[in-house]
This record gives C-alpha cells, structure tokens and sequence, in this order.
C-alpha cells in the first residue's frame, strides 16, 4: 500500500542518521558550549561513529539499526547523552518488535515509547528547555496526524515542522533541567543543545523515510 | 593548543593506561575497561564504596581509590559522566557480600547512569545505596540543594565513608556518615581562566584577561559573579563569607581543602591558605584538617577551590583514619 515503507528499505535511514550527528559534532558543541560545557557534540558523535562500525558491511533492517544505536549510546556512551538517546532508540527499536512496516500508527507508536523512556529518566517536562520540547510536541504532531487519517508523508511532514518549532521555542526558554538550569536567566536567548541534537535525529529519520515513499 | 597528548579522542584511554603502569600498587585494571579497582581489596569483607565521574578532574576521581577510601571507580570520557554499565561494572567490583555505598556528585548525567545501574545491579542482587554530592554552595540558593553540583567537598564524603567501611560498619552506617560529611560540607570555586577539552581543540567558555569568575563550576559552567581579578587575601575573604553564610560554622573544628583547578601554582594555593587559616582562627574557627593542593581539578583551568567541613567526634575521627591513594594518603594518628 501506497504511505508504508518496509523495515528493510528504512534501514538506510540509521546510517544516515548517524552521519548527520557525525557532521553537526562541532555545531552540537558550540550550542552546548553556551550554556553547558561543550562536549555534547564530541559524545555523540563518538557514540554514532562506533554505531556506523558496528553496522559496516552487515545486512540489517531499521528495527535491528535502532537496536545497535540504543546499545551503543548505552553501553559505550556516557554523559546524560548516553542513557537518555540510548533508551530512545532502545524502545523504539523495541516498538517495531513484529512488524514489518512502517505506517503512520506505527512511527507515532514508536515515537511514544521514545518518549515515555526519556520522560522516566530524565524528568523534564515541555518548558524545561531541553529535548522534551522537541520530541513532546513531535510526538503529538504524529499521533494527531496518524490519528486523523493522513499518509505517511504528510505525517512525516508535521514530524518535521514540530521538531523545527519545538527547537526553536527553546531559545526563549530558561532551562529548568540539566547543567544549563544553574544559570537561570543566563541560558535565555541560545538553543539547547540536546533539543539541537533532537531535531536533527527527528529531521533526518523523517526525510530519510519521505525519500523512500515515492 | 599545546597539550602533551596523542589523539584528543582518545585521551581517557590513553591516560588510564599510564595510571595503571604507575600505580601497580594501588590500582587494578578490571573487565571493564573504564572501571579500576583496588589493587589488594584486604580480608574481611566490607561494604563495596563506588565512586565515579568524568575524566578530566584528576586526581579526581580514580585517585580517590585505595584503602581507607574507595573501592572501585567508574571513570568516564573527558567531563562526561560514565555509562551505566560502568558504573554498573564497578559496583560488580566492589561488592563483597555487604552492599555497596555509591558516593557520586550531583550532575544530570551521573544521577541517570547511576539510576540505571543501580537498577542492574539489583539484578545481580547487589544492594546499592547512593549518596549524591552537593556541596558546591554557589551552584543553587540554600532552598535548593537538589540543583547543586557536588566538587571538591566529595573527598570529604569519599574520606568518611571509606573509613567507615574499613571499620566493618553495615551499609546504613556507610551512608549515614557519607551523608552527614557532605551535609556538613560547603565549597566554591573562582575561575581565573578557561580549560580546553583536547577533544573540542579550543575552550568552551571564557573568562575575560583581568576578571575572576566567583562560583565557576568544575566544567566551566557560570558563577555567580564576574569581577575584577582581586589580590589572593580578597578571593579567600569572598570565598569564605560565601561559605560562612551558607552554613552555620562557629567555635568548632573544621576541615579545610583548597584545591588548585588545574594551572594554578603550589605557591599561591599555600598563599592563599594562608589567609583563609587567618580568616578562620579570627572567628574562633579552628582548621583541625588542613589539605592543600590538586585534589580535584578541571583540566588546565587557572583558578581555586575552598572546601570547608564542620566536623563533629565522628568525622574528625574518620578523617583521621589511614587512607592510601593517588590524591589522598593520611598516615593515621
């Protein structure tokens, strides 16, 4: 059926995933660097290089990718980073345990287990400026989409817009969560950081599946 | 940047590697490759202490295990907190039969790995009581000390509770006293200049050339106030009042650290004890405890830390105890 994508013809999207991270390793921790200390960029990276190794030259499919991802963040990756991005592709590898494609029911499936894993860790709350405020409203945006009939390409679409805006309304917000919260009014007016690295994820995982639709 | 490194992404490695060829005698590589342990653990068996951070802060915080402290460490990358599995590794370690007392600081990263860890290791069925450090007086208001960092006062913490396990208490009693030394802790910090993690090539902050950041975190993170760089006896005064304030201290004994950040001369950290010992003894306090070095640093940053710990029977007794470590050796009296 026209707006599925099968788990195998996803699996590319993990690569490239990863890449982006690579790439925006120097962008990640300038923004971290203003309100944190720099390193969120240079963790992330080394965490999704290891990834990129571990998945050269195998045959795999999306649900597998996102499992070496959430293992390698967990097992090789510290910081706050590691555990919170780690659980998130954990469970959502997890959420495509028996299935064999990904509609819009599914990636709003995925998304909410995501969430619910980096919710229980973290305890941040939309407004806490951090990467809730990205993946809370993209989230939603999916199941609303999901919810009310749209294919898979429009529901890709509104991921991607709600992760731009959800990023961007972290500029104007005081951080309440992580090392940015001790300096209160200080982290108005910069993005945060893991919000960045969010939208990134998001962006790609989006574009990367709306590239293979046709 | 000039730096006696390497490769900047494998500076952790590459450093651990050289601690354990000259430290044969206190430090034991484990399965883990980021967890050390004591190199002789002694006969009877205690409670397991667990401690663990991110590189960068050495001799914190792989040089606060040996006997009379810490039993196992977790050590993450450059200022990043260790993973879950690490930590998870180390209480492995450390566990001798009687539970393991995790004596950590208060960062997001470390509260999250530690979490998950403690929850595995419960699966082992390991028993796993934390204690998180938050001394650093300047990093939230007194209302609010879940939002303070925890830095040089954990060797206070580390000290106390690493002495009461070696007395064979249980592990209640190993986090009692663990908790009660960091209660009864205080530090800040003045940052004089920026440090560069190898891995970024260049600071993620700045302090201005003439200005001292008050209440700088160990990662940089910002203070309370940016001012003009101020003569040693004025730094010791602003550190002390901030600390004085915090905390009721007054006609008793208390335990003094100053640690250099990481470029800060011997010379000038004794030069500044000297006004903090001053400043005490003015005020009917008396330094009973005296520690004066790099005891907990951030990388190549210029600038000092003031810890102070009111002490009680107790905890004078168990900073007195032996204690053998990279950072720390009290020979007991």
């Amino acid at each position: 059926m026209a707006g599925t994508i099968s788990l195998g013809d996803a699996a590319p999207v993990t690569i490239e995933i990863a890449r982006a991270v690579i790439e925006a390793r120097d962008h990640l921790s300038e923004i971290d660097g203003a309100t944190g200390d720099g390193d969120h960029g240079v963790n992330m990276a080394k965490g999704f290089r290891l990834v990129v190794e571990r998945l050269d030259g195998k045959d795999f499919d999306i649900r597998e990718g996102f499992a070496t991802i959430g293992d390698t963040l967990l097992s090789d990756i510290g910081g706050s980073m590691g555990p919170l991005y780690g659980s998130f592709f954990t469970e959502m590898a997890d959420a495509l345990d028996g299935k064999t494609e990904i509609d819009p029911a599914t990636l709003a499936a995925m998304l909410k287990a995501g969430e619910a894993a980096i919710v229980d860790l973290g305890e941040a709350k939309v407004g806490d400026k951090t990467l809730i405020d990205v993946l809370t409203p993209s989230r939603i945006a999916v199941e609303q989409a999901a919810g009310s009939g749209k294919d898979l390409s429009a529901t890709l679409a509104a991921l991607r817009d709600a992760a731009a805006t959800g990023l961007e309304s972290t500029r104007d917000l005081v951080a309440k969560r992580g090392r940015a919260a001790r300096l209160g009014e200080r982290s108005r007016g910069v993005l945060d950081a893991g919000a960045a690295s969010c939208e990134l994820i998001l962006r790609t995982l989006a574009n990367g599946l709306s590239e293979r639709l046709s | 940047m000039n730096r006696v490194i390497n490769d900047p992404d494998r500076v952790t490695e590459d450093s651990l590697a050289g601690v354990l060829a000259a430290h044969p005698d206190l430090l034991a590589a484990t399965e883990h490759p980021r967890v050390l342990r004591r190199a002789d653990m002694g006969g009877t068996p205690r409670v397991g202490v667990v401690t663990g951070g991110g590189s960068g802060h050495e001799p914190a915080f792989l040089g606060y295990v040996g006997p009379g402290l810490c039993d196992a460490v977790a050590i993450g990358e450059v200022f990043a907190s260790p993973t879950a599995k690490s930590f998870h590794a180390a209480f492995r370690e450390a566990d001798q039969g009687r539970g393991v007392a995790c004596l950590y600081g208060n960062y997001a990263g470390d509260n999250m790995n530690v979490k998950m860890a403690v929850k595995l290791a419960a699966k082992d069925g390991i028993r796993v009581e934390t204690v998180v450090a938050n001394d650093d007086c300047a990093s939230a208001p007194p209302d609010q000390p879940e939002n303070r960092r925890g830095v040089a006062g954990e060797i206070m913490m580390w000290k106390a509770g690493g002495a009461l396990s070696a007395e064979g208490a249980d592990l209640e009693q190993v986090i009692a006293v663990s908790r009660k030394a960091i209660d009864s802790t205080r530090s800040i910090g003045i940052g004089l200049s920026a440090c560069t993690i190898p891995a970024n090539g260049k600071p993620n902050f700045t302090i201005e050339a003439g200005t001292m950041e008050v209440g700088i975190g160990h990662h940089g993170e910002h203070g309370i106030a940016v001012l003009p760089v101020a003569p040693a006896r004025e730094m010791a005064a602003i550190m002390l009042e901030k600390i004085l304030a915090d905390m009721e201290f007054g006609g008793e004994n208390v335990a003094v650290l100053v640690s250099g950040l990481g470029a800060t001369p011997l010379m000038e950290l004794y030069l500044l004890y000297g006004h903090v010992d001053e400043m005490l003894r003015a005020r009917n306090i008396t330094p009973t405890h005296r520690f004066v070095g790099n005891y907990f640093t951030s990388l190549e940053m210029m600038g000092v830390s003031l810890t102070l710990t009111r002490l009680d029977g107790e905890l004078d007794r168990l900073l007195r105890a032996p204690a053998r470590s990279i950072g720390l050796t009290v020979l007991g009296s």
